[in-house]
């Protein structure tokens, strides 16, 4: 089964543009979540990872700091 | 293993420059590079690049990585170079995992933001301080923020900064704001934001995340209460894998017109340089001579 992805991210960061490129490449579903213009998703995202930084990938629960290419493939078993 | 004819250090201006013209060339080429697009991904507005009135960085970075992508390179990201040296006459790459080997190597590795060396630099670091206003700038909207510089790329940092947070403070060193003037009116117009002069960063402070700042100007120390702060006291070149290189004394590598380093067959381009200048059009002008220059060597060596 498919595993849930969201993408925590802000529309100029490098390596969110990076990060969704490379879910795009491998056919993964995920939701773009914008946390620039969104207070409540950057809450969750801060509460979710303890941290400010972006990107922040939840893949079923497991959080992802950083375009993490190895953690990525590994979470969704690319 | 694989011989190439030329490893490029670097994915920035310098690096996907160097790349597109050895492509060009037909040079059997490997990228490794921890980034695409280097700083110029971080930057806010660039005004300045040649057909290009107005571009953001982030935009200007994909259109980069777009024509990089023109061609099959190889290219190793996320990656970064810890070793190159010459053995005889080939050039030895090394990563953290892997050893390349070329016939020759252009070092386009770009710079990093400085650190500020105090107090709770590391400890708040994504947890409130960063180093990229283009990256996490939006997370700070109707906070109070700090940005700490006063050159270009300070100021850049702020005017992103006045459009999203409820107070910019900016912490300046020096006796006055240095940058473009253009740059520092659209500053010191803003009612949001003031500027501390002759002032310097002492520590950062907070619990789970940055709550304040302490810094320290004429009438002595003083807090601050900021829910961000943003480094931006300038940038040290990545060079210190490059032991064998001629250096200068801030860690540039020397090079010469034609982007030659003091190692036969090792090239160097861009902000990693002595070049004169650090601009996004120069180092992606350094970037074509030096594969040019790397084509040459091959070609004098006859080993293409």
């Amino acid at each position: 089964m498919d595993k849930k992805v969201k993408v925590y991210s802000t529309p100029t960061c490098p390596f969110c543009i990076r990060a969704k490129q490379y879910l795009k490449d491998n056919n993964v579903v995920f939701e773009d979540i914008d946390v620039s213009g969104n207070q409540q998703a950057a809450e969750e995202m801060v509460s979710k990872s303890g941290q400010m930084g972006v990107p922040v990938l939840d893949i079923d629960g497991e959080i992802i700091v950083g375009f993490d290419k190895d953690r990525i493939s590994q979470a969704l078993g690319l | 293993m694989k011989m190439y004819d030329l490893v490029i250090i670097g994915a920035g201006p310098a690096g996907i420059t160097a790349s597109v013209y050895a492509a060009r060339k037909g040079m059997r080429l490997l990228v490794i590079s921890r980034d695409i697009g280097g700083q110029t991904a971080y930057s806010g507005e660039v005004e300045n690049y040649t057909g290009y009135q107005f571009v953001s960085g982030p935009e200007l970075a994909a259109k980069f990585e777009e024509h990089l992508r023109r061609f099959e390179v190889e290219l190793k990201e996320g990656k970064t170079v810890v070793d190159i040296f010459k053995d005889s006459d080939k050039v030895i790459i090394r990563t953290a995992e892997d050893a390349y080997q070329a016939r020759s190597a252009i070092i386009a590795s770009g710079k990093s933001s400085r650190e500020l060396n105090v107090p709770g630099e590391k400890e708040f670091k994504n947890k409130g301080l960063t180093y990229c206003v283009t990256c996490d700038g939006p997370l700070f909207s109707n906070k109070k923020v700090a940005v700490i510089g006063g050159g270009n790329s300070a100021l850049d940092a702020a005017v992103q900064l006045i459009r999203i947070a409820r107070h910019v403070y900016v912490i300046n060193n020096t006796a006055e704001l240095g940058g473009d003037k253009l740059m520092r009116e659209k500053v010191l117009v803003a009612q949001n934001a003031t500027v501390f002069n002759n002032t310097r960063v002492k520590a950062v402070l907070g619990e789970k995340f940055v709550s304040a700042l302490i810094v320290h100007g004429k009438g002595g120390e003083e807090k601050l209460e900021v829910g961000g702060v943003f480094v931006e006291i300038g940038l040290v070149p990545n060079s210190q894998f490059a032991g064998g290189i001629e250096k200068n004394e801030i860690g540039e590598i020397k090079v010469n017109c034609l982007n030659e380093t003091s190692v036969a067959g090792i090239f160097a381009a861009g902000d990693v340089t002595d070049v004169a200048e650090k601009q996004i059009i120069i180092a992606a002008g350094e970037g074509a001579k030096a594969a040019l220059s790397a084509f040459k060597y091959l070609v004098r060596h006859k080993f293409s």
